[in-house]
């Protein structure tokens, strides 16, 4: 694919799990109450004395095959910059074909508009010259990273070529451009 | 067994995704029945001459079009944007079975109304035609829908196997649901739509004849959507561990009593035996069976887009 | 017109002008699709800090039409560094909170019953003064006491000392983080302070005892362990319970609760005897190496581990991985450290093994931290305390107290627990001490006997509802307050400002000590007109520009050296001058010169129960935060941790609501989940400190959870410096479904006295 291709990048070695990624979100993006755009995941393995943990932040994957946007039947949920899956508010009739689509549980409908919302990787700061995106900005242990997947100098895919990684339910077949740092 | 926690209280997804409701059950089954109606009036146009007709069985088509617009009433409040529904007919994506189905919501009316026309008896059409007199038109639509019948009969098939299929192929495109994804959901849909449309016209004032021609075709039905099941049920349980994991809802799971009961004792195994009975001892078929089977056909739409929302993927691959 | 509507009328609008335009036009809106921009971005950007912890992370507050839309971390502040915790970034919650104090309130019936009158601020302080005045003419200004806790407690300690009462008490001290300050100055001359001055962030082994970072959210700190993961820094975590840190640890060790300091013992014992400790630190700066050689001799791995419960194997183990690394070594002094009364001497183990592994003062141990110089504001001086200290039964109690102890003032409220009361009013400040000071019933017993309480908060907390007055103050973004001169590697002033002008009739606590002062006869304490005008003049003092102050919203001072082989003094304020590994003052006052590990102190939970062990969530600073919308949506309410073995025996679901009823028969108001865990011993249960709020008015806090605090009836005092040891405290499980109707409506009717 040619062109930029954002992509999330989050450490799951540092990540604490502390939800800053989330609030910072919710005032960054206007996010009802009640609702968020990221949440955080533990999963603990093993048992009494010999335990191992898992923490991530966790959001819409941005997937290069988005069954949401293969679902909606209007085009409110389309490819956006950077090949992010976007949601043009104005078009949604708030069928929710695509929350039943998305494997991963990112989408909602914003009570106040009636319409889905969900993480958007910060396109409105990340194109428009801020180069991080809220949660990124925000993380205190500095977890999460943001880039261009085509550019083989970005922090994320020099990451990628360095440490070890995963998708979340690659079986799902969607293509997330959202990866976790073993 | 893992230990998980979750941030996210996303209301309509955590703990069971809930984003469909009542209203999209109705609004399947309905669709479904609409199909059944549809494909049987279709059929019947093309086999019968008009003379061996009930009067009741010319007049069935119109409740196509009648139970179309209840079902799509439903589905429009089940919209969050409902103002934005209009935005469905702006587009045609060939990705989303919704956005066909939107389309062939659309035609159904035409075909559907004209052919139903058609069927009507004379004395109800003339009385209409005079009317309507005022609109030349009118008469020129009338004589070309004549002239074309067998057309129209089958665009009526074509179209109620469409809807029918689309039903279905609605639930089973979606990856994310194992429990519905499944392309034998398209069919299932289409031979429980007929079976609930037979079902639907039996209620009716029907000649004996018929009534015994649609309690027969029914049986075939029933014995076919029992197939259909069982091809689904072995579809997922030689699938993979998220498939399985759906399948457990009905084997076990929350809703094996309800499916069990509702859908197939009551809604298929019962009716059918029933329509067995009828016909060994060459009884007319009644209206006992086919209301069973009209509850069974809403009871398997009804716990179908309940269960499937129940068994995601992440939900099963957590369990 | 609410969004939805708009947004509706828009699309029709949108629809209108795509038919009138015609097919040729671009029908923008019907196919474009424009980038979606929630316009959250401030016209204005005002630099500012925190005060949702008492980290003090400098902020960028973005403005917008008047309302506060979202905060950020100030990119040139050295403790947030542009990074926020998530309270923090959540401080519009408590800034809009809908259930703030709103108007000054003045109580109408008897204490406690909580009918108010909303009255002018006029009143209110009169009212205050009237009181004071009496008070103090009758007992003497030492009667009066003050409680405080948060940066702008400053300008009610100055109006205190400027009245004249010694009686000053944060509870921040005895029940938090004293003996931690206590046990490090009595080992290198001086305390950890806040922000601690663990150099984390270039560790190459750190041990956290208890101390549970990353559900702890103090900024920097976090940040610095989270650079120690990435520096792939050996970290090993003593903790009865799986923490956070505890999974990113190479060891994690689940000591039994109340046995740190035989850990520590053994660990010095493998550390010397072994020989691995730094010989060449310890013979240039340490007194009583010898006394502590022999003193340790007996403490082996073995010794410890019945006690522990940790292998001797992996105490000799991890001893060694944690002397390999140093002086890179750290291992952490905590900061809620008062947990058995024997808390003085464990901080004195964890500063002794310190200074073993020659970590003060060196690179990835302790910095050593510098402060800008800024004047003082010229005051006339305090006078001589009117009356004495009360928070201690005799001056010779607990010696080595350096602050003064909330439960002591307390205790000295009830007659007959010292004799005459010696406090009859009370000044509470941002504390809220029925869920701040063990066992709330001596609390609550305390506040029927006072003569005055007057409360200065933001929010309804349980000691507002037993207030006589309540003075609503504005929250930390509507207010300026006292210049911030932290003591850091960096050293740097930060300033706080009004970022938008204070909501309802709340007003800034330096104009609230003003008004009580110029009432009390002490306007020559107050000369200035406000806050800001107080800090322009300090700041002139020092030569620096308060315009670039407010800009940037701190200004950066020349950094000192921080370790001693880079030019850092290696000075220990201490009797011998030196480390003292053996401790001179400590004998001179009868303590054990050097930490002794005492097998019958430790008290064993009765059969059926549970030590109640407690910590904190992340988004949450105790009750401070419960009722922050944006905060609780996260973590709405606590959960009971129970091991999975005490699960089994109990029959406990993972889910299933408990009370939690302790050794005294004292039941939670309130219920909570239970959940289920690996992570936990069996032998302790763990509630996150801070939920089971009893104020109706704090909606979205109310009845969530349970507060561990109610079951805090007993604590042990440290000898030493009078820390309340809390960890003591034993609880069982009640099933919720098992509480009959009378006692949940004996439950409720106890909550609704209480409340």
């Amino acid at each position: 694919m040619s062109g930029v291709r954002y992509a999330m990048v989050v450490d799951t070695r540092t990540c604490v799990g502390c939800a800053a990624c989330v609030i910072g979100c919710k005032t960054e993006n206007g996010v009802a109450d009640s609702y968020a755009r990221d949440w955080v995941y533990t999963e603990t393995a093993g048992t009494f004395p010999n335990l191992s943990m898992t923490v991530r932040s966790e959001r819409c994957n941005h997937c290069e095959d988005a069954p949401c946007i293969s679902v909606c039947p209007t085009g409110a949920s389309y490819y956006g910059p950077g090949g992010t899956v976007q949601v043009n508010q104005a078009k949604c009739s708030g069928c929710k074909a695509c929350i039943a689509a998305c494997p991963y549980g990112a989408r909602f409908i914003d009570p106040n508009v009636g319409a889905i919302d969900k993480c958007t990787f910060c396109v409105h700061r990340v194109e428009n010259g801020t180069p991080t995106t809220s949660c990124q900005e925000i993380c205190p242990t500095q977890s999460i990273y943001f880039g261009d997947l085509n550019d083989p100098d970005s922090e994320v895919s020099r990451l990628l070529a360095k440490r070890e990684h995963y998708v979340l339910m690659p079986e799902a077949g969607t293509k997330p451009r959202h990866f976790y740092l073993k | 067994m893992n230990e998980i926690t979750t941030t996210r209280a996303n209301h309509l997804i955590d703990p069971v995704m809930g984003v469909w409701h009542g209203e999209v059950a109705l609004y399947l089954f309905l669709g479904g029945l609409v199909a059944g109606i549809m494909v049987l009036a279709g059929l019947a146009m093309l086999g019968k001459p008009a003379t061996e007709r009930s009067r009741a069985a010319s007049l069935m088509l119109w409740a196509a079009p009648v139970l179309i617009s209840v079902g799509m009433f439903f589905l429009w409040l089940d919209l969050e944007h409902p103002f934005n529904a209009y935005r469905f007919y702006l587009v045609l994506r060939a990705s989303s079975p919704m956005s066909w189905g939107a389309w062939i919501l659309l035609l159904i009316y035409p075909v559907s109304i004209l052919l139903a026309w058609v069927m009507t008896p004379d004395d109800v059409r003339a009385h209409w035609r005079q009317r309507l007199s005022f609109m030349p038109q009118f008469d020129a639509i009338t004589e070309w829908a004549e002239r074309n019948v067998r057309a129209l009969a089958i665009l009526n098939i074509v179209a109620g196997v469409a809807l029918g299929i689309y039903t279905g192929v609605l639930l089973g495109t979606m990856a994310a649901r194992p429990l519905w994804n499944s392309a034998v959901l398209g069919p299932l849909f289409l031979v429980s739509g007929l079976s609930t449309g037979a079902a639907f016209m039996l209620l009716y004032r029907l000649k004996d004849a018929e009534r015994v021609q649609l309690g027969v075709l029914d049986m075939g039905f029933i014995v076919a959507e029992l197939a259909l099941l069982a091809l689904w049920f072995i579809g997922m349980a030689s699938g993979g561990a998220a498939a399985r994991g759906a399948l457990a809802v009905f084997f076990g799971g929350p809703y094996t009593a309800a499916f069990w009961t509702l859908v197939v004792a009551l809604g298929l195994l019962a009716p059918l035996a029933g329509e067995w009975i009828e016909h060994r001892h060459g009884t007319v078929p009644g209206r006992v069976t086919p209301i069973l089977v009209l509850i069974g056909g809403f009871a398997l739409r009804w716990i179908l887009v309940y269960a499937g929302q129940y068994a995601g993927l992440a939900e099963v691959a957590m369990r | 017109m609410k969004r939805r509507e708009f947004i509706r009328a828009g699309s029709y609008g949108v629809a209108g002008a795509a038919l009138l335009g015609g097919v040729s036009s671009n029908w923008y809106g019907l196919y474009g699709n424009p980038l979606p921009d929630p316009q959250s971005d401030g016209d204005q950007v005002i630099p500012s800090f925190c005060e949702l912890c008492f980290w003090k992370c400098g902020i960028l507050a973005h403005v917008k039409d008047g309302r506060v839309i979202k905060i950020k971390g100030n990119p040139k502040d050295p403790l947030s560094q542009g990074q926020l915790c998530p309270r923090g970034a959540g401080g519009t919650g408590l800034l809009y909170d809908p259930d703030r104090l709103k108007k000054p309130l003045v109580r109408v019936n008897k204490r406690g019953d909580q009918t108010f009158e909303e009255v002018s601020w006029e009143t209110a302080l009169d009212e205050v003064a009237e009181n004071f005045e009496r008070i103090k003419a009758t007992h003497g200004a030492s009667a009066l006491a003050l409680f405080l806790h948060g940066f702008g407690a400053g300008w009610m300690r100055h109006l205190f000392r400027a009245y004249g009462s010694p009686n000053i008490a944060a509870p921040s001290y005895a029940q938090c983080r004293g003996p931690r300050e206590v046990g490090f100055d009595l080992t290198f001359g001086s305390g950890i302070g806040s922000p601690e001055i663990t150099d984390m962030g270039n560790s190459r082994c750190i041990v956290l005892i208890g101390s549970h970072l990353g559900e702890n959210m103090h900024n920097t700190q976090v940040q610095d362990f989270a650079a120690a993961i990435r520096n792939n820094a050996d970290i090993i975590v003593v903790d009865p319970r799986y923490s956070v840190a505890a999974s990113k640890a190479r060891y994690w060790l689940p000591i039994k609760p109340g046995t740190d300091t035989a850990l520590l013992l053994a660990w010095m014992n493998v550390i010397i005897g072994e020989g691995l400790y730094d010989r060449d630190y310890i013979d240039r700066y340490a007194y009583g190496f010898d006394q502590l050689r022999e003193h340790v001799k007996p403490y082996t791995p073995e010794w410890a581990y019945p006690r522990t419960s940790i292998e001797p194997e992996l105490i000799r183990r991890t001893a060694r991985v944690l002397a390999a690394a140093r002086p890179a070594s750290l291992v952490h002094p905590g900061r809620h450290v008062t947990w058995y009364g024997n808390d003085t001497q464990r901080s004195r183990a964890i500063a002794i093994l310190n200074a073993l592994l020659g970590s003060w003062g060196r690179r990835g141990g302790f910095y050593i931290p510098s402060r800008m110089s800024l004047p003082p504001y010229r005051y006339p001086g305090y006078e001589p305390a009117d009356g004495e200290a009360a928070d201690r039964p005799a001056p010779s109690d607990y010696p080595l107290a350096d602050e003064a102890l909330a439960q002591g003032l307390c205790e000295a409220t009830i007659p007959g627990v010292r004799g005459d009361p010696k406090i009859k009013a009370w000044m509470v400040y941002g504390s809220n001490l029925p869920t701040t000071l063990p066992n709330p019933e001596q609390t609550y017993q305390a506040i029927q006997e006072l003569d005055f309480l007057v409360t200065v908060d933001v929010l309804p907390a349980e000691i507002v509802g037993w207030s006589d007055v309540v003075l609503p103050e504005a929250t930390y973004l509507e207010r300026c307050d006292e210049l911030r001169v932290a003591s850091y590697r960096q050293p740097f002033i930060g300033v706080r400002q009004e970022v938008v002008p204070p909501m309802y009739d709340s007003k800034p606590g330096w104009w609230i000590a003003k008004e009580l002062g110029n009432r009390l006869g002490l306007a020559d304490f107050f000369p200035w007109k406000d806050s800001m005008e107080y800090a322009k003049l300090r700041l002139s003092m020092a030569w620096l520009d308060c315009d670039v102050l407010q800009r940037d919203g701190v200004i950066l001072g020349e950094p000192s050296p921080l370790y001693f082989d880079e030019g850092a003094v290696p000075e220990f304020w201490t009797d011998s001058g030196k480390i003292e590994l053996y401790s001179q003052r400590l004998a001179g006052h009868g303590f054990d010169p050097m930490p002794v590990y005492h097998d019958d102190e430790l008290e064993e939970p009765p059969p059926g129960y549970y030590r109640l062990l407690f910590g904190r969530a992340p988004t949450h600073t105790f009750g401070r935060t419960t009722n922050n919308r944006l905060l609780s949506e996260v973590y709405a309410e606590n959960a009971v941790w129970v091991s999975r073995e005490v699960a089994r025996k109990w029959g406990l679901e993972d889910g299933e609501r408990v009370y939690l009823q302790n050794q005294d028969g004292v039941r939670s108001s309130f219920t909570a989940p239970v959940k289920v865990t690996s992570r936990i011993r069996p032998d302790c249960v763990y509630i996150v400190h801070g939920y089971g709020r009893k104020p109706k008015q704090l909606r979205f806090a109310h009845g969530k959870g349970i507060d561990d605090n109610e079951l805090i009836t007993r604590y042990k005092v440290d000898p030493i410096m009078g820390g309340t040891g809390m960890n003591v405290n034993f609880v069982t499980f009640i099933r919720a479904s098992d509480v009959t109707p009378e006692v949940a409506t004996d439950v409720a009717a106890r909550e609704e006295v209480e409340a």
